[in-house]
């Protein structure tokens, strides 16, 4: 008998960045879940972002390299005893290469519900020219 | 028999034969908790993961929901327990796309969550912003602490 209801999500635990290089500011910095998928004309990137502002992330590209890097401003310590703590906030940060050229000017990122969605359009491959050669 | 020999080894004492196995078992534990690095627990192990506080008035539920929708979410209050259930979607990609990464999952989750104390269930106040879900219980009236005036 197949199973109609969609399967059962499970843990999937943060994961947490151990570099070694140290962070200028105190805090665990996790990286997020994402999926890319790619088409002709363009490459989107999704990640889960949950608990993140607009304006606390920021996106750079330079160098075919894209950097995501969250910055929790308001972390600050809430005024409540913990009685059971399952998972750590803190700040995001993961970095792409990128293969493809990309063009800049219409970059587009949005963020609804925790997860941002990055669309990197593809700068359109210059049409091949045929050069005809004259007989001479 | 040489008893006095056999009782000075501090190892072999008038207990169970597991002794030896607790001291290991200990020591085991108390070399993973020197790591400096928080050591990640899934707790009760389902989706989502919760962080359970509270204050004088009331517990707060947070759970990381990215994703999911204020309308897809369903949460239900029993005695003193919290059910949290619905379904994280992922929306359909076009035809023909090529998947580079695929980290995010989708699927049905459902978690209840015992409070530890008596709570109001009529004021619990649930708010979904930024794929944050954060639930806010009062606590009844009869479980919130009161201040006794000692007269002397």
């Amino acid at each position: 008998m197949t199973d109609t209801q969609s399967k059962e999500l499970k843990v999937q635990e943060k994961q947490e960045i151990s570099s070694s290089a140290e962070q200028t500011t105190p805090g665990l910095v996790f990286t997020p879940a994402v999926d890319i998928f790619e088409t002709e004309k363009e490459i989107t990137l999704l990640a889960d972002m949950p608990g993140v502002k607009a304006d606390e992330l920021s996106i750079d590209l330079r160098d075919n390299t894209l950097t995501l890097t969250t910055d929790i401003a308001s972390a600050g310590d809430l005024n409540e005893e913990y009685i059971l703590k399952e998972y750590e906030t803190g700040r995001y940060y993961r970095q792409f290469t990128l293969g493809e050229l990309i063009d800049q000017e219409k970059i587009d990122a949005k963020l609804i519900d925790g997860v941002l969605r990055l669309s990197l359009p593809k700068v359109e491959k210059a049409t091949p020219k045929t050069i005809t050669v004259k007989a001479g | 028999m040489n008893y006095r020999q056999y009782v000075n080894i501090p190892t072999w004492k008038f207990r169970s034969p597991l002794d030896e196995l607790y001291r290991i078992r200990k020591q085991m534990e108390e070399l993973y908790q020197d790591s400096t690095v928080p050591t990640q627990r899934a707790g009760a192990g389902v989706f989502p993961l919760i962080n359970l506080t509270e204050d004088k008035n009331s517990y707060y539920v947070r759970a990381e929901l990215p994703g999911v929708k204020a309308d897809e979410l369903d949460i239900q209050v029993t005695a003193n327990n919290l059910a949290i259930s619905g379904e994280r979607k992922i929306a359909a990609v076009a035809e023909g796309a090529r998947y580079h990464r695929r980290e995010r999952e989708a699927g049905t989750f459902s978690r209840m969550i015992g409070l530890p104390g008596d709570i109001n269930p009529d004021k619990v106040d649930a708010k979904l912003k930024n794929g944050l879900l954060t639930v806010v219980v009062s606590k009844a009236e009869v479980a919130k602490p009161k201040q006794i005036a000692v007269s002397s």
